[in-house]
């Protein structure tokens, strides 16, 4: 029965292959040391420096190879290599610069394809912790019916305020009308609203109902309970939001930098080659 | 004088839908004196019935149409229109608002009885009432007002209105669903809750409650309805709850009562039936004459339930009742089925050869042998050909009309068994719906007759002597296969005829813990659950499909029950009294020593299923609920004991992309056929709503134009003989089965796969809403794509038989499970 992640597919088939790389690459490179000392013209820099760029064009085809679905295997397998491939790569690249860095083409490439895997990692450990905080936050639930709860809660509390005192009335169409949930990226990355209305709604609730009329109470305790849930469905809309939006973000890197690596890239061979 | 003499006509046709009009427009052309009566003010009522805008469609598509009633594919609207000019242009003698309620065979003539007492009498009656008419009414005082509904056809005609819904059934609980948002619903419900629902109408329903969009009353009844003369509301309805009786004023009522069976009409007519089945047919010569003579039966109450079947009935039935002799419409799909096959000879004679071949079709009657004979396969396989493959999913039943073929049950290659001419085969998936128990291979050139299932079932339930002898077959065959390879011939036949069939419902104990042993049992159909008590709790131990046998344990040890066994999914199972296995025990030493074997690995598994137990109990304190046998507990609550193939979310791994739906949507003409993030979530596995390939697919039964089938590896899919008439999507119990247009997917562009951006959508042209559903990518060379495309390993797909090992996270370790694998 075939369950497995990322890291663990197929016994760590891509791992195995990714640490035989990173040898044999740092064998290379400990033995054949040019007498200049290492750089990327070398012969073990032109293979260095061939593997890398096949590799990366390798890692950027996963992105279209995702959304195949035609084409046979599985993606499961294809992010695995994606991953430790990707790690392979960064070492393969810096035994390929030598580390000649300076104010060029070439180490603006290097510091792109750093953005891509420092993200990529990132992404890695996003995968790996939000997921089940997602489930332990959501349940059975989703995120169209919490806000579709919410939104009959906010018809409700503001029909049962409506025979209220005004204070009362005033708290709870406040709350309705400015509680904000994820509403910008960064709204959405934070998980929280600063002073959130309807966190501060009940608070004053419970202070609001001391001293109603008898004919009063029982609507009362029916607005406070609808208000309770209702804070509570906000702040685990918002915390799904935020797991959703962290989950993603780094894609926001990832991708545009992994393009931006290859014309990068393919500027950094031609210069090598018109400017030799 | 008082009462005059009952009109007389030659012909009665009852009931105007396409079956009675195409009657009514022959029997015009054919100058017969007769009359149709209809119970509607108009037509055809179930086609009025469906939906708005419906595209009905002509199936069967090889099947000519030969009535001058004119039936093609096209709209609703359209088709009630070119019926209501076809009536007019004939000057169709019709009464509408006429119920039949009385019929009876008089001295010499039929006799009608109508709703308002009038009385007709006729030398010849068509019944052709249809299927759909017989509505349960509410039957108090007040429930004839015009405010009273038995049907919503647009729950968007209704605004601002306060509606009662009476009825907890489905249909009742769906109207009120649809109605809620812009109107004030109540539903009054006799029961104490809405199990019969469901369950994604229940979870729907008690949001809906909790949103206060509508409201319920338990164990209540209507009792009245009365006019208001003042006031917003028209009616105010009394209703018997269990605090006294309830005023609840309101605009509208509407009842769902579930639709009456016609059987008990048909026999309160007098007709006649050959099993008690509530579902079987009527008796029916190949003229469609009942048991009465003169009383003739067509259309969807006859058991064809297509309109164009319906129409070519009516055409020929007039023609039988002139006696003039007609060929039914069908002779030439069934030339076409016997092109390779007796070419010499004509239809009738071929039929005749088929009858004489095989005693099992004698049982029927020419029109169930030509309906069965339509429906299935001729195949003519060579010597050495294979029909079916053990572990196969199919179930199909294959008649043998010419030849012999060999029986292989186990990897050996010599046969176990050989079938003869006259003989028949498939029986046991037939009932169990699961893998083929041995392989079947043609040892001459044969003759074959392959039958689908659901024909085979509708035959059953109305052939009381094929039934008989299919169950004696069916329990022999279970016996052979799970104890008696070395049972000599009589030992076989004295255990079979002694074995009894026990059905038992979801949930309910073969056996207890601690009971006296009083059998084996061997699973005919459905599965169960092994369990025991241990540390307190009920630890389920095994999980045992169809095909195998329980309680072997005690048998051999002696010693009372040593575990409970329990249904997962209503089930049946032959029962083997514990002396006589002791007498078999005794004599054959194999199958001692085969119990022995068994006996022994149940007793390691279990010792091996307890360490796991408590390990998981003592390592993992906080949750302790998500024991590996509580897993399965819960995966059988959601009916994956009745799956053959389930797909799983762990949601612990689920980065919520969403590239299972897109990758199935894609690959499947834009709509995707399962549902993420819905579904019941134990211990981080999500059980999304998505087809699970049941044994028995629920979502066959119903089907007019049969478009659902199992193929080879299990897949349960809809071909493009679909209508749209959305019976499956009503009898699937997982909710899994929409209704949707089907069209092509743009090709993204490279850049586009790798920005991941949508290309835009092709304009969605109208087409026809046909029902789609999991085909677990039976088409696509990798299987199923939803499980290829996540990127994080998280969807998954198991069968029942991998589930312990799954949940007990070993991977590969099927000694813990019965598996039919291997
Ligand atoms: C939702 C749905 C969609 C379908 N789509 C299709 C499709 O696309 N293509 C297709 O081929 N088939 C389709 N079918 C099946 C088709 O509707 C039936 O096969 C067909 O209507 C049967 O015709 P009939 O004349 O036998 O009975 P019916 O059409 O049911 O007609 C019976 C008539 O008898 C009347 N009647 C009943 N009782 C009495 C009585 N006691 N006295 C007097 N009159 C009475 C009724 O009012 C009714 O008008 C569909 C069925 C459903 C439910
Ligand atoms: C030069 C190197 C790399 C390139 C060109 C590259 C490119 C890509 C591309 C094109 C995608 C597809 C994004 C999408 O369309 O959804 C992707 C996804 C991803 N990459 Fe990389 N990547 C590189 C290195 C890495 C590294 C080193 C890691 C991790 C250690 C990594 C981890 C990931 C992850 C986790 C995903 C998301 C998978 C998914 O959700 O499908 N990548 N990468
Ligand atoms: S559609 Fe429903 S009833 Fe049919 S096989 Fe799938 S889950 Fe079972
Ligand atoms: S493809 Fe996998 S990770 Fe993405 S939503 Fe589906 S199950 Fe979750």
């Amino acid at each position: 029965m075939q369950h497995s992640n990322i890291f663990d597919y197929k016994r760590y088939r891509y791992f195995k292959l990714a640490v035989i790389i990173i040898l044999i690459a740092f064998a290379a490179y400990l033995i054949f040391e040019p007498a200049v000392g290492h750089y990327g013209g070398s012969w073990l820099g032109y293979s260095l420096g061939t593997a890398s760029a096949a590799l990366v064009f390798l890692l950027a085809w996963y992105g279209v190879r995702k959304r195949r679905y035609r084409s046979s295997g599985t993606t499961q397998g294809w992010l695995s290599a994606h991953i430790y491939l990707g790690t392979a790569l960064t070492f393969l690249a810096t035994f390929h610069s030598g580390l000649h860095f300076g104010l060029n083409i070439h180490t603006v490439t290097y510091g792109i394809l750093l953005v891509v895997v420092v993200s990529g990692f990132f992404g890695n450990y996003a995968y790996m912790i939000y997921p089940r905080l997602m489930t332990e936050n959501m349940g059975e639930d989703n995120l169209d019916g919490l806000l579709l709860r919410i939104a009959e809660s906010d018809k409700m509390a503001r029909q049962i305020a409506l025979l209220m005192p005004d204070d009362i009335n005033d708290t709870v169409s406040r709350a309705c009308r400015e509680t904000s949930i994820g509403v910008s990226l960064l709204e959405q990355l934070k998980g929280f609203q600063p002073d959130c209305p309807s966190a501060m709604a009940v608070q004053e609730l419970t202070m609001l109902g001391n001293d109603l009329p008898i004919e009063h109470r029982k609507l009362y305790r029916d607005l406070y309970s609808i208000m309770v849930r209702r804070e509570s469905l906000v702040r685990r809309a918002r915390q799904d939001l935020m797991y959703r939006a962290r989950m993603g973000f780094w894609l926001y890197f990832h991708v545009p930098f992994a393009i931006a690596l290859l014309m990068a890239m393919v500027s950094h061979v031609i210069a090598v080659f018109f400017y030799w | 004088m008082a009462t005059s003499a009952p009109k007389h006509f030659n012909v009665i046709i009852i009931g105007a839908g396409p079956s009675g009009l195409s009657a009514a427009v022959r029997a015009t052309e054919q100058n017969v004196d007769y009359l149709l009566v209809e119970a509607a003010p108009a037509p055809a009522s179930t086609i009025r019935n469906y939906q708005r805008g419906k595209f009905v469609m002509s199936e069967p598509r090889g099947l000519p149409l030969r009535s001058t009633l004119p039936f093609t594919a096209s709209l609703r609207e359209t088709l009630l229109e070119t019926w209501e000019k076809t009536i007019t242009n004939f000057n169709v003698n019709v009464q509408y608002d006429t119920k039949v309620t009385g019929l009876k065979r008089g001295e010499k003539l039929l006799e009608v009885e109508l709703a308002d007492g009038e009385k007709l009498t006729a030398n010849h009656v068509v019944l052709a009432m249809g299927v759909q008419g017989n509505l349960r009414k509410l039957e108090i005082p007040g429930g004839d007002l015009p405010q009273i509904q038995y049907q919503l056809d647009d729950p968007q005609a209704y605004q601002n209105e306060t509606i009662v819904v009476v009825g907890g059934g489905d249909s009742g609980v769906e109207n009120a669903l649809a109605l809620t948002g812009r109107n004030q619903i109540i539903i009054l419900n006799r029961e104490e809750d809405f199990s019969n629902c469901k369950d994604s109408n229940l979870s729907q329903l008690t949001d809906a409650r909790k949103r206060g969009a509508l409201d319920w009353l338990l164990e209540t009844k209507p009792q009245s309805i009365e006019v208001n003369t003042k006031g917003e509301f028209p009616i105010t309805v009394f209703a018997n709850t269990l605090n006294g009786v309830e005023r609840i004023p309101c605009h509208r009522v509407i009842a769902r009562l579930g639709a009456l069976p016609s059987r008990p009409l048909l026999e309160s007519f007098g007709v006649g039936f050959s099993t008690p089945d509530l579902e079987a047919l009527p008796q029916l010569s190949s003229h469609y004459e009942s048991s009465i003579p003169g009383l003739y039966i067509i259309g969807a109450l006859a058991g064809y339930p297509l309109i164009k079947q319906g129409i070519n009935q009516g055409y020929e039935v007039i023609e039988y009742i002139l006696g003039n002799p007609v060929e039914p419409a069908d002779s030439n799909l069934l030339r076409e089925k016997f092109a390779n096959f007796c070419t010499d000879r004509g239809v009738e004679d071929v039929l005749e050869k088929i009858r004489k071949s095989v005693p099992l079709l004698a049982m029927l009657n020419t029109l169930q042998l030509r309906e069965l004979v339509l429906e299935s396969n001729i195949l003519l396989p060579k010597a050495g050909d294979i029909i079916f493959k053990r572990n196969d999913y199919s179930t199909t039943f294959f008649f043998i009309v010419e030849g012999e073929l060999d029986i292989l049950i186990d990897d050996d290659d010599v046969p176990d068994g050989t079938l003869k001419a006259g003989e028949f085969f498939g029986e046991l998936a037939l009932v169990s719906g699961r893998r083929r128990a041995g392989t079947v291979r043609a040892s001459q050139p044969c003759v074959l007759i392959e039958t689908p299932r659901r024909v085979m079932q509708k035959l059953i339930d109305s052939v009381q002597s094929m039934r008989r002898i299919l169950n004696e077959v069916a329990i022999k065959t279970i016996v052979h296969l799970c104890i008696g390879l070395s049972l000599s011939e009589k030992d076989l036949n004295d255990v079979a005829n002694n074995a009894t069939l026990k059905s038992y419902a979801a949930g309910e104990e073969l056996f207890h813990e601690g009971d006296e042993a009083d059998g084996l049992y061997l699973i005919q159909s459905g599965s169960v659950t092994v369990s025991r008590m241990i540390g307190g709790r009920e630890v389920v131990l095994f999980y045992v499909a169809a095909g195998h046998y329980v309680g072997e344990m005690s048998l051999v040890s002696g010693e009372p029950r040593y575990a409970t066994v329990r249904a997962a999914i209503a089930t049946e199972a032959v029962l083997i009294e514990a002396g006589r296995m002791r007498d078999i025990i005794a004599r054959n030493p194999e199958i001692r020593s085969e119990l022995d074997a068994r006996y022994l690995q149940h007793l390691q598994d279990n010792e091996n299923r307890q360490q796991l137990e408590s390990a998981f109990d003592s390592n993992n304190v906080a949750s302790t609920k998500s024991t590996p046998s509580n897993l399965i507990s819960f995966l059988i609550q959601q009916g994956v004991g009745e799956a053959t193939d389930v797909l799983l979310i762990d949601e612990s791994l689920c980065v919520r992309c969403n590239h299972c739906e897109q990758a199935c949507a894609d690959t499947h003409g834009g709509a995707t056929r399962l549902d993420r993030d819905a579904g019941p979530i134990f211990a981080n596995i999500r059980v999304p709503t998505s087809c699970r390939h049941c044994e028995h697919p629920h979502c066959m039964k119903d089907c007019p134009p049969d478009a659902i089938h199992r193929a080879p590896h299990g897949e349960v899919y809809i071909d493009d003989s679909c209508i749209g008439c959305g019976n499956c999507q009503q009898n699937c119990p997982y909710d899994v089965i929409q209704m949707s247009v089907i069209h092509d997917q743009p090709e993204p562009s490279i850049w586009q796969m790798l920005l991941g951006i949508q290309p835009k959508a092709l304009p969605v042209e109208d087409g026809a809403k046909v029902a789609v559903k999991c085909d677990m990518c039976k088409d696509i060379t990798g299987g199923p794509v939803c499980v290829r495309a996540c990127p994080v390993g998280a969807a998954l797909r198991v069968k029942p038989e991998e589930l312990l090992s799954y949940a007990s996270g070993h991977s590969g370790d099927s000694s813990l499970i019965s598996s039919d694998e291997h």
